[in-house]
């Protein structure tokens, strides 16, 4: 992003350009013509230099050997007062982890974090200021926990602190929010720890009376092996297993029976025959089955409680909310209540005071300042602007919006370009957005769907287990007396599920891995279960079905040459295709062709292709620069990139509007077509007319008029061909105040949709709902065929009821979007996929979340998550196999511990390796890229 | 073959004091994040006269993670 820095940078002297390429010390960043020297190195900014100089000053110039360029960018100054909220006792007592006297912890994450040499320097803070303590950095977590003196730094001035190193911590309103403790991911070590090593110790001992060794130690060995199993085991079978004992007595309240029973069943019967055993001296017991089993069942545990640090799936708009706003007062501060009535009249009246308050004393009739970039908290009034509104987060809306003054603006949205000053007219949690988190579906547990896969069998399985060792148990009782209760306990041992138990999570788990490495991210591996089971898919347009910011940017040039007042005027068609998203050459020769044909309706015409002269691509170049605004952004991306921008002199941006400036002794006008036309300019081009001549003579060519037709033609004929980006927002240039053309923004159709759609259509219903207007009603209709539901306009709870809808008409349905708008029916859906564009962006509470490139295979994912289910419900009869010929054994009362040692690790391995080797290699098979499986892996899984 | 029930028992208690040292390493937060540690180690190592951080917490603060349960 480009900074407002540029406006300085720009008027220092550049060198020649073949230095210009040099890329920053600090950030690597190429300088572009802007370099500020030290020490014989060259920086981009202002900001990266004063970062060399204060670690150079304080002898941490170790940065820069450690990785090349490491630095970031600083992109803002900190302002004196900006973060003078966080020392406010609200604020600060939340933020913090720990707080006494002398000492103050608190973590941040930061996003910036990105290499060793980052490490390393936050790891150094306490070298550049007096106060600061140990400070240290959770790389996978992008985390840095600093420790310092409350008395000698606030935590403001730590803040300051890392803002001016580039490292700007997050600072979210969920910051506020008691931190997750990962208490049980420590205690599942300890408990599996304790597992693994009696199990061991166990089978050591064990093996000597399997073998036969033990004659030669005498009678008292078995004795001592045995008491010194039993103390080994029963710490495991209290501690290790307590979450089976949990879950077992959950769920017998809950008159229900899962998968947790017949375990906490098994184990509790190994435990007793075993101990009775040992201690009537009739043999050394199960001891080493029953330690092998628990640590087994924790591995398991282990292996599918696999998380992603850096992502997190349950955000809502805490977490894209600031922590503060900037109030504009007039009253005194309350500190200064016994000010006399007159002298607070005084300061009513005064200057206003700018202050940095944290979200939480927001209070409606609040007078907020936002700036660019900045978010709008709470629903509000537009004060004074005027304002333009990037809504994209919460409409779904692709294009900022133009407010005036009075406007509504709703929480959410962000202001782009300068600033406003708004008053809030609803609380935060009351506003429009924000509201829509007082769903019932944002109440709805979704825990009890959990692994509902192997609880439907274990109920089966359940009942039969019992119903045998009950039967076994009365038929020996009647045989044989002395076998009864050994032949009921045995069929509990041998037939506690543990294969059954360790299907799903191994099976599943390696398809999360599997999945992972392709950037798609489950929150957990029962979220497959889900998935397979899916209908019905959902996708918002933007952002998911079209690229956010990928679309074409197209020029358009008209040249007026000398022969401005014949009847036929000259017209250079120069259309210039930027590979932003597409970078296949045949879609800017097939736009051509277009082009071409289309023009030659118009026989008078005569064109002649015409693009951009390099002086005027390059101050054009020089203008975006300057510029935030989205589409200046896009237009100076897609230009070029061999082009060094020249100082422009007298810039000056109209938000919402256009911009103005002077490069090399051109004045150079960009922006809408009602602001030049105010200017005197016609705008040559406008959207969606007819060829045709305009008032002035000048030539119009619409741009929606030559690719229209086109991408009509190529739905209706080749429906298996591209489409080209048809509508979008146009940038109007005039240079030296003549009309010169204008650039085309697309918003463009992910280049794969269409093969996406035909890949789910054939298994699922595909629907399509928008936040967006009905501009590409037409190109989606086609795309995604007539029977699907198209809906344009569609608020956030629309989408919500909407899936709602069709999840009562009995179908499970799977959501894919991305915003904050698609966060309702993200969450009211079965399955709710979210589409980020970076891995660590913001992305809603969500079941799975996806690359935004691997939306387009969506139906692979979906047909990969059966084939997974399928390996499980295999893993499951395997698992059938060994329990059958483990209960016939017990049933006749003949289980050894040896017989049991052995079948019980045995059914476990052999269920595990074929559960993740069948998932990895299908995973392979079916997401290998741009390979449609065969229907040959589909049978393999099956039994 | 009778020290064989003076060794058993000392070997367990040699196990158990490693399990006990993996407990104490677990607890103290060592398996939190196995990725920094092999990033810290490459850094050149500062000479002994070097400053160190002032307010070194020897121990990890006690109330570390609020507990909410």
């Amino acid at each position: 992003m480009r900074g407002p820095t540029l406006g300085i940078a720009a008027s220092v002297p550049a060198p020649p350009s073949p230095a210009a390429d040099v890329p920053c010390f600090h950030c690597g960043t190429l300088c572009r013509g802007a370099i500020f020297h030290n020490a014989e190195k060259a920086f981009c900014c202002q900001g990266c230099l004063t970062v060399f100089e204060l670690l150079s000053e304080n002898g941490l110039t170790d940065f820069y050997t450690l990785s090349e360029a490491a630095g970031v960018r600083v992109k803002v100054s900190a302002k004196p007062d900006q973060f003078k909220f966080l020392d406010e006792p609200a604020v600060h007592e939340r933020l913090v982890d720990f707080s006494d006297a002398r000492l103050t912890r608190v973590t941040f994450h930061i996003s910036t974090i990105h290499c060793i040499a980052c490490v390393w320097l936050l790891e150094n803070l306490f070298r550049l200021k007096p106060g600061l303590g140990q400070s240290q950095v959770n790389f996978p977590r992008k985390e840095v926990a600093l420790t310092f003196d409350p008395t000698q730094v606030k935590l403001s001035e730590v803040v300051t602190l890392l803002v001016s190193l580039g490292y700007e911590p997050e600072l979210k309103l969920s910051s506020l929010e008691s931190k997750p403790h990962n208490r049980t991911a420590r205690r599942l070590w300890v408990q599996l720890a304790l597992a693994g090593f009696a199990f061991g110790n166990i089978m050591l001992f064990s093996i000597s009376s399997y073998l036969g060794l033990d004659m030669f130690a005498g009678p008292g060995f078995r004795k001592m092996t045995g008491l010194i199993s039993f103390l080994l085991a029963t710490p495991v079978v209290i501690y290790s297993a307590l979450d089976y004992w949990r879950a077992a007595w959950t769920s017998l309240r809950q008159k229900l029976l899962n998968i947790d029973v017949p375990i906490a069943a098994g184990i509790a019967a190994i435990w007793v025959q075993s101990t009775y055993d040992v201690f009537s001296g009739r043999g050394e017991g199960y001891f080493d089955s029953l330690c092998g089993l628990i640590f087994f069942l924790l591995c398991g545990r282990m292996f599918q409680q696999k998380t992603y640090d850096r992502l997190a799936f349950d955000r809502d708009y805490k977490s894209f909310f600031p922590l503060s706003v900037t109030r504009k007062e007039r009253r005194p501060p309350a500190g200064l209540d016994s000010i006399t009535g007159a002298q607070r009249a005084g300061s009513e009246t005064g200057t206003p005071i700018e202050k940095q308050v944290s979200l939480a004393q927001l209070q409606v009739g609040d007078r907020l300042i936002v700036r660019n970039g900045e978010l709008i908290s709470a629903d509000a009034k537009l004060i004074s602007g005027p304002a333009l509104i990037d809504y994209s987060f919460v409409t779904g809306e692709s294009e900022p919006v133009a407010k005036n003054e009075g406007d509504y603006l709703y929480a959410g949205g962000r202001q782009m370009g300068g600033a406003i000053e708004v008053e809030t007219v609803k609380a935060v949690s009351q506003s429009y957005l924000t509201s829509l988190w007082n769903q019932d579906a944002f109440r709805k547990d979704r825990i009890e769907t959990l692994n509902a896969l192997t609880n439907k069998y274990s109920q089966r399985f359940t009942k039969l287990v019992f119903a045998i060792s009950l039967g076994a148990g009365l038929f020996w009782a009647f045989a044989n007396p002395a076998l009864a209760v050994k032949s009921f306990t045995a069929v509990l041992i041998v037939a506690c599920p543990c294969a059954l138990a360790l299907a799903a999570p191994f099976a599943l788990g390696t398809a999360q891995r599997v999945l992972a490495r392709r950037n798609v991210f489950l929150k957990n591996p029962y979220v497959l279960e889900t998935l397979a089971k899916v209908d019905t898919v959902v996708f918002d347009k933007t952002g998911t079905l079209t690229a956010a910011g990928g679309g074409s940017v197209t020029w358009q040039g008209v040249r007026l040459a000398h022969t401005q007042n014949e009847t036929l005027a000259r017209q250079r068609l120069g259309v210039r295709q930027s590979s932003a998203a597409f970078d296949d050459p045949r879609h800017s020769k097939r736009q051509k062709t277009a082009a071409v044909q289309d023009l030659a309706a118009v026989r008078t015409l005569h064109q002649e292709r015409d693009g951009l002269t390099e002086a005027e691509e390059r101050w054009l170049y020089s203008m975006t620069r300057h510029s935030t605004h989205p589409l200046p952004v896009r237009i100076g991306e897609a230009i070029t990139k061999q082009h060094f921008p020249e100082p422009v002199r007298s810039f000056l941006e109209t938000p919402g509007q256009g911009m103005e400036g002077s490069v090399d002794g051109h004045e150079i006008w960009m922006g809408s077509a009602v602001w030049l036309e105010s200017r005197g300019v016609v705008a040559g081009i406008q959207p969606a007319v007819e060829p045709g001549f305009q008032s002035g003579g000048t030539i119009v060519v619409s741009e929606a008029r030559l690719l229209e037709p086109e991408a009509t033609r190529s739905a209706q004929s080749n429906p298996g061909g591209r489409m080209p980006a048809a509508t979008g927002s146009m940038v109007h240039v005039a240079i030296d105040g003549r009309y010169r053309g204008c650039f085309v923004l697309a918003s463009a159709v992910r280049p794969e949709t269409e093969q996406l759609v035909a890949g789910l259509s054939r298994n699922v219903e595909v629907s399509l709902l928008s936040g967006d207007n009905e501009n590409d009603l037409q190109r989606f209709e086609s795309l995604l065929g007539s029977e699907a539901a198209l809906r344009f306009n569609q608020s956030p709870l629309d989408k919500l009821n909407f899936i709602k809808h069709r999840q009562q008409a009995g179908r499970t349905v799977m959501m894919v979007g991305d915003g904050l708008n698609d966060a309702g029916a993200l969450k009211q859906s079965d399955v709710g996929m979210a589409v980020v564009e970076n891995i660590s962006a913001f992305s809603p509470a969500s079941d799975v979340i996806i690359a935004a490139g691997m939306v387009t295979r969506t139906a692979d994912v979906i047909r990969y998550a059966k084939q997974s289910v399928r390996i499980v419900r295999t893993a499951f009869w395997i698992s059938a196999v060994y329990n059958a010929a483990g209960v016939a054994i017990a049933a006749s009362g003949k289980l050894s511990p040896i017989v049991c040692a052995i079948l019980m690790p045995l059914s476990s391995v052999t269920v595990v390796a074929f559960a993740c080797g069948a998932t990895a290699w299908l995973g392979r098979q079916t997401l290998r890229h741009g390979h449609v499986p065969a229907a040959a892996s589909n049978r393999e899984a099956r039994p | 073959m009778i020290v064989i029930y003076l060794l058993i028992p000392l070997s367990i208690v040699i196990a158990v004091s490693f399990l006990a040292a993996f407990i104490w390493a677990v607890r103290s937060g060592q398996y939190e994040d196995t990725h920094t540690p092999s990033l810290r180690m490459l850094w050149e190592d500062r000479g002994p006269h070097e400053k160190t951080p002032p307010v070194a917490p020897a121990t990890r603060p006690t109330r570390q993670y609020p507990d909410k349960e």
